[in-house]
């Protein structure tokens, strides 16, 4: 019995280690790669040769960075709030509120996602315009919230549907109002879901590139992945990849910080009546 | 009765606020997305030019498909639908769909199971698992092509050393490995995706039914089919959802990792080739809609066949 | 008091430029979009800097990134819906023809400066008779050659494309019999992208094939020469050039080369700034000339690159901008631009500029390989240059990955151009 236990926890932990390994090798690389410099990019190397910090310092020091990344963190923050605002309220209704409908109108949402971004690209350029937004970054979050809502909306209202219909009733019975119910009941008990969501909306704004790179002009309104694009070698043709790759682990240790700080939220697991367990 | 009254107007009340909440939200919707929709829609059925937007005069359906007759007297159909690059384009997004998402879907069940088991450190592989998604995708493109490089890539030299090939392959050039190439990148970016829906899935699966379980000493693997993952199985099929319709759109990455490949290019890749390279915006956009009907009938099969419940009905 | 004083000082300023201007002048204030590649912007600045004081006017630059597909894509956008934004726009060599209905006509603004340029460029900017674009620098390519290793084994740089392969051939079993296993003869580009298009071009070109479609717009390709030139080509990969060049763009073909693994590259200048690099491992080692011809009495192709300015026709300020775009073409601006950023420059006399050849000896080195450069079909092809462009690469990459002969590809090509030409480019 003993003997099988070790050997199951061993191949667990096997397991997390080959998942690690698969999840982190090419980043591991790019942090190599990041403090390498000139023709020693084209060799293959598996550890760090030496720790040239002149990447980063050109990356840092370089035009805006930093503000493309203060950018990044306002918009992406600024999607996610908006998005989960609008999407915690609808999924409510879409859940746990009986009406006409609602089939059609959750597979309407879902259309919403069914189009190429290249292909909205001309239509949604022309409505920025039109609101005068344009290389502000208001044109970033509205453009944003076609792929974070959809998507938050159906992950969400899945969610809050399979809550059993026993903790809401009590609420109805005291005459609580439907902001009531989702902001005291709902809330708490959606905190998994929330986070997770979140957290992959919140990533997807960061990273998007399309949008930010068509509906801005001007260096001081850029985000990071137009940022790290423009990020480039002596001439036309050489990839500067020293600096993408310290560029590229820049932007990613704020998203692992992220993920730190919401992971207890995310562990949070829960029992059938809404106690903690 | 007084409970009954209550309920009458409690229904309505709460339909309207329904009504309220869901108003702000299709109303973005609309703006965001539904106009700039109808519009590229217009323009398949035009012969706009992007050069003059709005100078596109009406031609019906010939950008999808037209019969013209030759001066020698010989019929030719033409149009997006007798198009053999388009049709090599869907074929080419739908194998890379469905593969990709079969392997994210079951990689991603593993990770997720594993993550929502106890264990020391797993704040820290929490995080190191995100990181694939985390990074953005022009970049990963890259740092993938770079990594695939046949003369100095480090995947050709670790095989090489693991003695797994005889001689450095250029992954990405030849016709017969770039769909690999793109899809162990896909696999390897959206598994994270994957992983963390069904973990959340997982975390709602109430704790004291696997401990019922195993006081019980059913088999795991037997918990799972049975009860596990029936339970996620609402979470499951949102996140499929999503993964399929992302991956029948997949653009980004082939546009950076193999552009112009044959055996890679996609459905979007295409259309924006038509319309921004080539200045067929019209064509561009009639295949855009197109890809836009194939993915809402990919759909609708995925939710009558799987059984979605939409509306949540049946579960009342 | 101080200030009361600073402010007096400050409209008798004024007041005196209006009695100098005669009327209030406006400082306008211009966007100018650029790639920016390497110190594009800091160097932009440099260069501006005399025509911003002595105009009053100042420049804005809009950098964007390096891929010339990402940036044609957004000026496409930004022109097609007549975008205020930018009020100047850096091309591509190849991008006049298919943009030009966006563009203002330079032809009387430029009739001074035009004919000091090189004819063939101020040529591949001119659609009906409009000169959309100026020239800023240009860019052609060259044959990389190892001195070390020729000088090993007895040769001389390669004048036929027979006789590169068979230098390079000699050399690589040579150098691999040595231990250096990872050696190749000839490293190029041969992804299906543009690139293929400008080496295939070469190729082609130069063993007497034409240039796909020509000046009048017939189309050429399907003929004997290049046939060969393809077959040639051919022959190349899995022997001389490893069987990954078909993937390779100019940073993997420099990569083999600058680690110090290759005999010959075809690449653009800029190869060689970096191959003297300290770290390189051919610093030193190696020359330039120009690219192999098919058979004696055929002449060198280089495909020409290169940038220019063009200005908006929905710029608000076009007085300024033309002005502009004038100052940027001219030779005080392409002076200090190749001194600089070492830019080969498109004005003739600069040639011959002493200061430009003892600052930068690489520029009139290149003069050779320039004289022989060709335009890709940009001008006779108009807004189809780009799907020309990806049809020709793509029966290229056919052949050299072994779908299809070089005669089968070709035939079906010129069946293709001929559908997309249609009643007329």
């Amino acid at each position: 019995m003993t003997a099988q236990k070790l050997l199951s926890t061993v191949g667990f932990y096997a397991l997390v280690v080959v998942i690690v390994v698969f999840s982190v090798f090419p980043f591991y690389y790019a942090i190599v790669t990041s403090f390498a410099t000139g023709t020693e990019l084209f060799k293959v190397n598996y550890l760090p040769k030496s720790f040239d910090w002149g990447n980063y310092q050109s990356v840092l020091g370089g035009r805006n960075f930093v503000r493309s990344i203060v950018n990044s963190v306002f918009i992406a923050t600024t999607t996610v709030v908006f998005a989960l605002f609008l999407a915690v309220t609808a999924s409510y209704a879409l859940a746990r509120v009986r009406f006409r409908g609602r089939g059609l109108l959750l597979m309407a949402i879902l259309a919403v996602s069914m189009f190429p971004q290249i292909a909205v690209l001309a239509g949604l350029f022309e409505l920025i315009r039109f609101l005068g937004i344009f290389n502000t970054p208001w044109a970033m979050i509205l453009s944003y919230v076609i792929f974070t809502l959809p998507f938050t909306v159906w992950v969400l209202t899945t969610f809050m549907r399979d809550l059993p219909v026993e903790i809401e009733e009590a609420a109805i019975v005291d005459g609580a109002t439907p902001w009531v119910i989702i902001t005291k009941v709902f809330l708490p008990l959606l905190w998994p879901a929330l986070v997770t969501t979140g957290l992959l909306a919140f990533i997807g704004a960061w990273n998007e590139f399309l949008f930010a790179l068509t509906f801005t002009s001007s260096e001081t309104t850029r985000t990071v992945p137009v940022a790290i694009a423009l990020l480039s070698g002596a001439s036309q043709q050489e990839i500067p990849w020293g600096p993408i790759m310290a560029a590229s682990v820049i932007v990613t240790v704020p998203l692992i910080i992220l993920v730190l700080i919401f992971q207890r939220k995310i562990v949070a697991g829960l029992t059938a009546g809404g106690v903690k367990g | 009765m007084a409970i009954n009254d209550g309920g009458l107007s409690l229904s309505q009340q709460r339909q309207r606020a329904a009504f309220w909440f869901i108003a702000p939200m299709l109303a973005a919707l609309f703006f965001v997305a539904a106009w700039p929709l109808l519009r590229t829609i217009w323009f398949s059925l035009t012969d706009t030019a992007l050069s003059d937007l709005y100078g596109g005069e009406w031609i019906g359906f010939d950008n999808y498909l037209s019969l013209r007759v030759l001066d020698s007297g010989r019929w030719i159909w033409r149009g997006t639908l007798v198009d053999a690059d388009w049709w090599n384009a869907v074929w080419n997004t739908v194998r890379f769909a469905f593969v990709s998402v079969f392997f994210e879907t079951v990689l991603g069940l593993i990770v997720a199971l594993v993550l929502n088991a106890e264990f020391k450190g797993r704040g820290l592989v929490r995080a190191a698992i995100l990181i694939p998604w985390a990074i953005p995708t022009i970049v990963s493109a890259k740092m993938w092509a770079w990594m695939l490089n046949d003369q100095f890539g480090i995947l050709n030299d670790i095989a090489l050393n693991l003695g797994l090939i005889d001689q450095k392959i250029a992954w990405t050039a030849s016709v017969d490995t770039a769909m690999y190439a793109v899809l162990m990148v896909d696999v390897w970016k959206t598994t994270p995706f994957m992983a963390l829906l069904i973990l959340a899935g997982l975390q709602m699966v109430p704790r004291d039914i696997y401990e019922a379980a195993k006081l019980d000493g059913i088999n795991p693997v037997k918990v799972f089919f049975r009860i596990t993952l029936p339970l996620i199985r609402p979470a499951l099929a949102v996140a499929i959802i999503f993964r399929m319709l992302d991956a029948l759109r997949i653009f980004d990455l082939v546009y950076v990792l193999t552009p112009n490949s044959k055996a890679t290019k996609t459905m979007s890749v295409i259309s924006r080739e038509n319309m921004i390279d080539f200045d067929k915006f019209a064509y561009g956009a009639a295949q855009s809609t197109l890809l836009f009907a194939i993915i809402a009938i990919f759909v609708s099969l995925y939710i009558w066949l799987g059984k979605v419940d939409l509306s949540g009905e049946g579960q009342r | 008091m101080m200030i009361m004083k600073g402010r007096a000082v400050r409209a008798t300023a004024t007041a005196a430029m209006l009695a100098v201007f005669g009327a209030p002048v406006m400082a306008e204030e211009l966007f100018y979009v650029s790639g920016a590649v390497g110190n594009a912007v800091e160097d932009f600045k440099t260069i501006v800097k005399p025509w911003e004081e002595a105009t009053g006017n100042t420049v804005t630059i809009v950098p964007m990134p390096a891929s010339t597909t990402d940036q044609f894509g957004q000026y496409r956008l930004w022109l097609a819906a007549g975008a205020t934004d930018i009020d100047l726009y850096q091309t591509d060599v190849i991008w006049a023809p298919q943009l030009a209905d966006h563009f203002v006509d330079l032809t009387e603004a430029a009739k001074d400066l035009a004919p000091t340029h090189f004819p063939s460029i101020i040529e591949s900017q001119t659609v009906n008779g409009k000169l959309v674009a100026l020239p800023l620098f240009t860019d052609a390519p060259a044959l990389y050659y190892r001195t070390d290793l020729l000088e090993k084994y007895g040769k001389t740089p390669p004048k036929t494309w027979a006789e590169l392969a068979e230098t390079a051939k000699a050399i690589q079993d040579g150098e691999r019999a040595e231990g250096k296993a990872d050696m190749w003869g000839f490293v190029w580009q041969g992804n299906a992208y543009e690139g293929l298009t400008c080496n295939a071009l070469e190729w082609v070109k130069s063993f007497g094939g034409g240039q796909i479609v020509e000046a009048d717009g017939t189309i050429s390709i399907n003929n004997e020469n290049a046939v060969a030139a393809l077959e040639a080509a051919k022959s190349w990969v899995g022997t001389i050039s490893p069987d990954g060049v078909l993937a390779y763009q100019e940073e993997e073909a420099r990569g083999v080369w600058q680690t110090g693994n290759a005999v010959f590259m075809r690449n653009w200048p800029y190869a060689y700034t970096l191959g003297n690099g300290d770290d390189s491992a051919v610093k030193g080692l190696f020359g330039v000339t120009t690219l192999p011809v098919g058979k004696d009495g055929d002449s060198s192709a280089a495909t020409l690159g290169g940038w220019n300015v063009a200005v908006s026709k929905y710029s608000t300020k076009q007085d300024a901008a033309v002005s502009l775009a004038l100052y940027l073409a001219g030779p005080e601006a392409q002076k200090t631009r190749a001194l600089i950023a070492s830019n080969l420059p498109t004005i003739v006399a600069l040639y011959d500029d002493p200061e430009i050849a003892e600052k930068q000896p690489i520029i009139p080195q290149w003069k050779d390989v320039f004289l022989n450069a060709v335009p890709r079909p940009s001008a006779p092809t108009l807004g189809k240059y780009n799907e020309v462009s990806a049809k020709f690469w793509s029966a290229v990459h056919n052949t050299l990955s072994g779908e299809g002969s070089a005669a089968e590809n070709l035939e079906l090509l010129e069946v293709e151009l001929t559908d997309i030409k249609g009643s007329g480019w």
